[in-house]
């Protein structure tokens, strides 16, 4: 990680296959292990967390029952009474970011969400539904979007290609957003680490001084642990703008 | 001028950026807490938007991070 004078930060995100010779087969690297890793625990949590079913819920029923709400209210009041149809999507959107979020921080785990693929992958995915809702709910008056209303007809060609870069840039954005927040996340806890070890090869004395990469370590540890659930967020409601864009009669 | 002494000194004029980016953030929370001053029952509406708009900004900020490591790296 740290050789000599320079910190490699970027080389965390490499894939190599896992599992051995099975692994080896069937190429299957870090990124998909920590998918399945993401979803088992997302689902033994809503699993376990229901299974007492109690009228007064212990803490894990009350933290499963808390998760459902949030989103179901979420889905709701942002995209109206069709929330209910999309309540599913976006509650496995927002779990599945979250999840992949938090796996990263246990040391040793990776982060699947640090892939541009994969972000790129889930945004093109909420473009695709946006989309598609659009042409079920409006026909062909989708289109009439790209003019807003009350603009003068002249200015319409240099309206519409705006209008319709700007609609084309939103799973650009919803991707990268994410993207670029796990990776940058990742990539300061990799130089800070790299830090205390350089500090600590200096004698005596820099083993002293190390102590402080540790600390900005665990602050931004911290600051993670926000912006993990805070991009989860952003993303699940940025999906239920966009689809209350596309039912609106 | 060296390939790689180019590159360093483009990925640092891709983050003066961050300027606007900063003045952006101070802005929203700015207002958040004076919108919360003056109301403070509104904070459970205010806050959900408050935090949004933070996102969002944010956003741009690793846009030209994401540009830097482009021209640094790639």
């Amino acid at each position: 990680m740290a050789a000599g004078s320079t910190i490699d930060a970027l080389g965390q995100f490499e894939l190599h296959p896992v599992l051995g010779q099975i692994g080896e087969a069937l190429r299957f690297s870090q990124s998909p292990l920590f998918m399945l890793i993401a979803i088992v625990a997302v689902l033994a949590f809503l699993y376990l967390g229901m299974r007492p079913a109690a009228v007064v819920p212990g803490r894990l029923q009350a933290a499963a029952e808390l998760g459902y709400d949030f989103i179901h209210n979420m889905a709701t009041e942002t995209i109206g009474k069709e929330g209910t149809a999309f309540f599913p999507f976006v509650f496995a959107i927002f779990f599945f970011i979250l999840a992949g979020n938090y796996l990263g921080l246990i040391p040793y785990c990776f982060t699947f969400t640090s892939h541009i693929a994969v972000t790129a992958s889930l945004a093109l995915l909420v473009f695709l539904v946006s989309i598609l809702a659009s042409f079920k709910y409006q026909g062909v008056k989708f289109f009439t979007h790209f003019m807003p209303e009350g603009a003068p007809v002249f200015l319409a060609p240099l309206l519409i290609p705006i209008e319709i870069l700007s609609f084309l840039s939103r799973p650009v954005s919803l991707s990268i957003r994410l993207f670029a927040n796990m990776m940058a996340g990742h990539v300061l806890l990799e130089v800070f680490a790299g830090f205390t070890l350089m500090l600590a090869g200096l004698g005596a004395f820099g083993s002293v001084l190390a102590v402080a990469p540790v600390v900005i370590n665990v602050a931004l540890t911290a600051l993670e642990l926000l912006v993990g659930v805070l991009q989860a967020y952003v993303f699940a409601i940025l999906t239920c703008i966009y689809l209350r864009e596309a039912v609106a009669h | 001028m060296d390939v790689t002494a180019a590159r360093e000194i483009g990925a640092g004029i891709a983050v003066i950026a961050l300027a606007g980016v900063g003045i952006g953030l101070g802005n929203i929370f700015s207002t958040l807490v004076s919108s919360i001053a003056r109301n403070p029952a509104a904070r459970p509406h205010v806050f959900g938007l408050g935090m949004l708009g933070f996102a969002l900004t944010e956003a741009v900020a690793l846009f030209a991070l994401l540009i830097a490591f482009l021209i640094l790296f790639v």
